[in-house]
């Protein structure tokens, strides 16, 4: 994701950066990575209270780094396959399953799309999504109270082994419905996408802006509803603009189907033309 | 919400780093934007550490203010809560984040057991091992 400090040195060993040393060198280290990490020097700066045979073991060591390597790796067996993937994200009850049946239907015949459904206990979405030609790779990533927030790239990794990628040309991978927790993760894919519904009032890009600086496209579902609300599309696209300026928007009813064909050709606009 | 993942994460990194020693503290710089609940990341730690070696360790939450950097007018300033990432000296849009999205383990404080014979990792020469943290630092 590059969002860090990487690490990318060759080393395969993911603690390959810790040292320990004494005390009487910190503050060498201390002056000179002032610029780079001014909470941490702050903290390393307090030697009160330290006894013998107590000592700071620096790491530096990105939390985040084995989701990424493990993500790169998705990514790689993926375009290995020729085969393009779209992390789609919302939360819950925006229609995302229902833009994803309508997406299904009508890019059957023309591309082989797979789906990695991985929302809460969704056996239901599953279903809805049967009989539709494509493959799909369910994760249960619910176990009874509520389940996992977000998919990460290992469940993603196992997801992909369900799946026959040399008869593919696209995946969509369906997140669990939360716009905090899946902004976080790479998972694999080459693009991320969110669907978000008028209903959800129009600050929702400056309360999550993390999620909508994710994606390249926002698709605004449930248009249809527009006459039986106040929703201002302005003001969305306004508050859009100030946390993501160059996310795309596709204004749909996944209900109706307006606007549905801006959207698949989104999609299509990754997939190498065959 | 992913806390608890993260302290799994977190505590696999922290037991590689310390085999053997005692774990007082555990530092851990985590930016504003990423959205973890301070609270929740530690009573996360508390049971995802009970009763393994480092039962006991407390967390050390280092916070990071995301700050926006102007690509126009070069202008630095801490996001604001519903203000958007524009710049807010020049109002460009053209702007990046410099800080804010870290979620890193930075250092362990450790001792050894009192019952243990000294056992401290090789001392390496300072320079030496500057010349390491920067290898780190900085992407090649």
């Amino acid at each position: 994701m590059g969002r860090f400090h990487r690490h990318d040195d060759g080393h395969e060993d993911s603690t390959a950066h810790s040292h320990s040393h004494e005390h009487e060198h910190e503050h060498e280290h201390e002056h000179e990575h002032e610029h780079e990490h001014p909470a941490l020097d702050a903290h390393l700066g307090d030697h009160s209270g330290y006894q013998t045979g107590r000592e700071r073991i620096e790491i530096l060591e990105d939390i985040y780094a084995e989701n990424d390597r493990l993500a790169a790796a998705n990514r790689a067996a993926l375009d290995a396959a020729g085969v393009h993937a779209v992390n789609l994200m919302s939360s819950p009850g925006s229609g995302k399953t229902t833009l994803l049946a309508r997406t299904l239907a009508a890019l059957a015949g023309t591309v082989r799309v797979g789906v990695i459904e991985g929302d809460i206990e969704t056996p239901l979405d599953a279903e809805r999504l049967g009989g539709l030609g494509a493959q799909i790779s369910l994760l249960n990533t619910g176990d009874g109270f509520g389940g996992e927030c977000h998919l990460d790239a290992p469940m993603i990794a196992k997801a992909l082994r369900g799946l026959d990628l040399g008869s593919l040309d696209l995946i969509i991978v369906e997140n669990v419905g939360n716009l905090v927790c899946p902004a976080e993760f790479d998972v694999g894919e080459h693009r991320k996408a969110m669907v978000y519904a008028i209903t959800e009032g129009e600050d929702k890009p400056l309360k999550y802006p993390v999620m909508f600086r994710s994606v390249s496209v926002v698709v605004v579902n449930k248009t249809d509803l527009a006459p039986y609300l106040d929703f201002d599309m302005d003001l969305f696209r306004r508050n859009l603009t100030a946390v993501n300026p160059q996310a795309e928007v596709v204004e749909v009813s996944a209900r109706t189907g307006a606007g549905v064909d801006a959207w698949l050709a989104w999609l299509s606009g990754g997939l190498t033309t065959t | 919400m992913h806390e608890v993942s993260l302290c799994h994460q977190l505590a696999g990194a922290v037991t590689r780093a310390t085999v053997g020693r005692h774990v007082e503290t555990v530092h851990v710089t985590v930016g504003e934007l990423r959205q973890v609940v301070p609270e929740a990341l530690e009573h996360a730690w508390t049971f995802v550490v009970r009763g393994t070696a480092l039962d006991g360790a407390r967390l050390a939450l280092h916070q990071v203010p995301a700050v926006v950097a102007c690509d126009d007018c070069g202008h630095d300033a801490r996001l604001g809560r519903q203000l958007g990432f524009d710049c807010t000296a020049c109002g460009s849009a053209r702007t990046h984040l410099t800080s804010g999205e870290e979620f890193v383990l930075t250092a362990v404080d450790v001792h050894d057991p009192p019952d243990a014979p000294e056992q401290h990792a090789p001392q390496q020469p300072a320079p030496e091992q500057e010349g390491t943290l920067d290898g780190a630092l900085s992407p090649p």
